[in-house]
């Protein structure tokens, strides 16, 4: 055995032991791996593949397919930007410009001395506060151009990021208008008393009354989806808070696991009682590691208070535990089999439906998958009756929603309104002037012009996962439409070709464009693509994936056509310019040597 | 009272079934052709080429993985359908690195043959050109991922049939490619075989016998005798 060999099994083993060598358990064994070694080699993968008793390829389709393992040398800093267009509008570019200028250092390429890396990472959460980064897996935010020098100086320093002064790390809620959800106080068992003393039935009565859809974005009835799992035949169930809030510009499941992790817990203790699951696991977003510790100290309470655990309330039977499972970057993993395989130890790749996992998910088992912010909404149905919910927000949408609102406006930051507001009320109430654009539900979501203001937020007229992103006058939507093409080529989880490969062609398309070489055939190929997309693609993602895109082509043609060349088409080959070394070399400018030029 | 019949339409013709069988299976038992890649009739549907998705009751889906159910009605051969077979086609040919007129598997590969069913005349996309190495390790066989389809028919053979687990996929994205399960990644440092099922599973050419290349010219190849959807109504009518 090698010297190196020793180390990896002193470090992996008691890794290994404390998750029982459990392949289910990888992406976890990853990332405490990862946080020993900055990255996981070849020799890694193959020893962990021997120890759980798995191919060495599925430990290698783990690594390559989550953008925050690394199966190279990253640097003892790894630091990443979140790259969405709140916080290209903030100026972010310019800032990891600055940075790789301090640290003398390439994009995506480790310093010489191993020291640190720099790049770029899709929306991390954090757009009412931007430019954000993340360091070791740690959010700053607020940066500026002085705040990098600080970073720079600190990595410069050796000093470990958990040794940084605690203010680097402080993000705020950003709460600007709280109703039923955020105004309430918490008092912690309330709720799953509550639950409890309508019985499992009553409770579910309670919840298809109270009409309480999704609030994930694709608005199914929760209490239709308990009942399912309640019916399923089998001897385990699971339920499972998804917690992967990726779409780019939402974070209000970011500001309830901060600071109503509560109201989640007993939502998903309630939906375990209702359906009779006995474990549930949160599904937490890599992005948002920083709160792991905090969440398990509150479970760790509710615990301690009889509010998990074995016979919770003296119930003889009720037993219901809550594990946090963290991601590791992938977008897809929103989609609710994609997040199932995902907490299954591999990569997230959607399966086939159905069957759903209402009766075959977690481990082929009936699995309820539901938004943080749906399970907070629970503990409002159990305390107050699903018909003083229904009550609130329109017919086919009721209760309220949370949005989190960033890009143009005075006040960024969380808004919790009754279903049924106008886009222009919320513009409104977060002081947003001259606003040409709402983006609507992220990249996936529709991009609204000013003559759509009037719509309203429910799932029966503009539905929201509750991403909110606002533009004003100053902004070009051709940018916009760039950076969500550009996400969608990133995060494609490249299963079916369809999506595959049609978001990279529009990606390729809309750089094309960007650069001055895109013609009005362009515009047509993408809106085809985007077509085809939506008609053959395997899931959500890849459906969805044009349709912000083409809404802008189509709102905002004038944002396009300033790229545009007036010919007919050009090649994306730019020959004349490919000459300039040529040139260069051979000590020649003759019009002989300018055979690209027009 | 009757039973219901197990029968549903596609493009007007009326189909049998059994239950169970998807789409695709009882059409292609009735010998009727939709197109299609990564299925494999022996296999679990796999349903990422999406060139048989059909339009089932006006909702579009995968044939391969839809259950034919009683009176659905399926749409399959139509212009706009056919259109987006083709321009899906040339999204898979411009991916990777086809060359037909050099490659071993021409007349015998399924993309060829599906391309020249379909009509697809030209790649229409620019060449993303991938530089994809070829293994040559492996004393009998040969990888040529250039003109992997990710298809994942090798890796189910390998792993439910053969027993093995020789192959998967990782990656992401465009950045999505087949893996051998050795340390090296060479397919010469496990124990595939000639012998195994996965050796002879790939639709395209990619997993290549070694010493028995053009040993059949082409022009005398599978479908150069017959298209691929003659081939499938003969198929259909041996096994009746």
């Amino acid at each position: 055995m090698t010297h190196l060999t020793l180390s990896l099994v002193e470090i992996a083993t008691p890794i290994l032991d404390r998750h029982h060598n459990d392949p289910t358990r990888l992406l976890q064994i990853l990332h405490d791996i990862q946080d020993e070694l900055d990255y996981i080699s070849p020799e890694t993968m193959e020893y962990l593949a021997n120890k759980l008793e798995i191919p060495i390829t599925r430990v290698q389709s783990v690594v390559e397919f989550y953008s925050f393992f690394h199966a190279k040398p990253n640097g003892k800093f790894r630091i990443l930007f979140s790259d969405n267009i709140t916080d290209r509008m903030l100026g972010n570019k310019d800032l990891f410009d600055h940075m790789l200028n301090r640290l003398h250092l390439e994009p995506d390429t480790v310093s010489e001395d191993g020291l640190v890396s720099v790049g770029m990472t899709s929306c991390t959460g954090m757009c009412d506060q931007g430019p954000a980064l993340l360091i070791n897996n740690m959010p700053i935010t607020h940066l500026t151009p002085r705040r990098i020098d600080e970073i720079c100086d600190l990595v410069k320093s050796g000093l470990p990021v958990s040794n940084w002064p605690s203010h680097y790390f402080k993000v705020d809620n950003n709460i600007r208008r709280a109703d039923e959800l955020l105004a309430t106080a918490y008092n912690m068992g309330d709720a799953i008393k509550a639950a409890v003393a309508k019985g499992a039935q009553g409770m579910l009565d309670e919840m298809k009354r109270s009409n309480l859809r999704g609030r994930g974005g694709a608005g199914f009835t929760t209490g239709v989806k308990w009942e399912l799992c309640r019916n399923s035949q089998s001897d385990e169930r699971f339920i499972v808070c998804n917690a992967d809030e990726g779409e780019p510009g939402t974070f209000k499941d970011r500001v309830l696991l901060q600071s109503f992790a509560g109201h989640v817990f007993e939502g998903m203790t309630i939906a375990g009682f209702t359906t009779g699951a006995k474990q549930g696991f949160v599904y937490l977003r890599a992005e948002y590691k920083y709160l792991v510790k905090s969440l398990q100290i509150f479970l760790e309470n509710m615990r301690a208070a009889g509010f998990l655990g074995q016979n919770i309330l003296g119930i003889d039977g009720f037993d219901f535990d809550i594990e946090i499972h963290l991601g590791a970057g992938a977008y897809v993993c929103g989609e609710e089999t994609a997040l199932i395989e995902s907490l299954e130890g591999k990569a997230g790749r959607p399966r086939i439906r159905p069957p759903f996992p209402v009766t075959c998910g977690y481990k082929n088992k009936p699995t309820v998958v539901n938004n943080v912010e749906t399970l907070c909404k629970v503990t409002e149905i159990a305390r107050r009756g699903g018909a003083w919910y229904e009550g609130r927000g329109t017919r086919q949408s009721t209760g309220t929603k949370l949005l989190s609102v960033s890009g143009d406006c005075a006040r960024p930051g969380i808004y919790e309104f009754p279903f049924g507001v106008r886009i222009s009320d919320v513009l409104e109430e977060c002081g947003a002037k001259d606003v040409i654009a709402v983006q609507i539900s992220g990249a996936a979501g529709v991009c609204l012009a000013p003559h759509e203001f009037h719509r309203r937020i429910a799932f029966e007229d503009v539905p929201t996962a509750g991403s909110f992103m606002i533009f004003g006058k100053d902004r070009d939507m051709f940018e916009v439409a760039l950076n969500f093409a550009e996400f969608f080529a990133h995060e494609s989880c490249g299963f079916c070709s369809p999506c595959r490969i049609g978001t990279s062609l529009v990606k390729d398309m809309m750089q094309k464009i960007a650069v001055g070489r895109g013609t009005k055939y362009e515009i047509n190929e993408i809106q085809r693509l985007r077509d085809q997309m939506k008609n053959f693609a395997h899931c959500g993602l890849g459906q969805t994936a044009g349709n912000a895109i083409c809404d802008c082509i189509t709102k905002f043609r004038p944002a396009f056509d300033k790229h545009l060349s007036s010919r007919d088409f050009l090649p994306a080959f730019d020959l004349e310019l490919s000459l300039a070394r040529s040139r260069e070399v051979t000590h020649r400018d003759d019009a002989d040597a300018h055979l690209g030029a027009k | 009272m009757s039973e219901i019949a197990n029968t549903f339409t596609l493009d007007g013709q009326i189909v049998q079934f059994t239950p169970g069988q998807t789409i695709l299976e009882a059409a292609l038992d009735a010998g009727l052709y939709i197109p299609h890649l990564c299925f494999n009739p022996e296999l679990k549907p796999h349903g990422s080429c999406k060139l048989c998705t059909v339009i089932v009751n006006g909702r579009s889906g995968s044939a391969c993985t839809i259950k034919a159910m009683p009176g659905q009605e399926v749409q399959s051969s139509t212009p706009e359908l056919d259109g987006r077979r083709r321009l899906q086609l040339q999204m898979i040919f411009v991916e990777g690195n086809h060359f037909c007129p050099g490659c071993e598997k021409s007349g015998n590969c399924k993309l060829q043959a599906v391309a020249y069913d379909l009509e697809m005349l030209n790649p229409h996309f620019p060449h993303f050109f991938p530089e994809r190495p070829i293994d040559a390790s492996h004393p009998d066989v040969m990888i040529d991922f250039n003109r992997c389809i990710l298809c994942e028919q090798c890796v189910q053979t390998s792993r439910d049939v053969d027993g093995k687990n020789i192959f998967a996929l990782a990656g992401r994205g465009m950045k999505s490619h087949l893996v051998i399960n050795s340390p090296s990644g060479k397919l010469g440092d496990t124990d595939f075989a000639l012998t195994d099922k996965a050796a002879h599973v790939c639709p395209v050419g990619a997993i290549l016998e070694k010493r028995v290349g053009y040993a059949k010219p082409i022009g005398e190849r599978k479908y150069d005798e017959q298209t691929i959807r003659e081939q499938i109504a003969a198929d259909a009518e041996g096994g009746l």
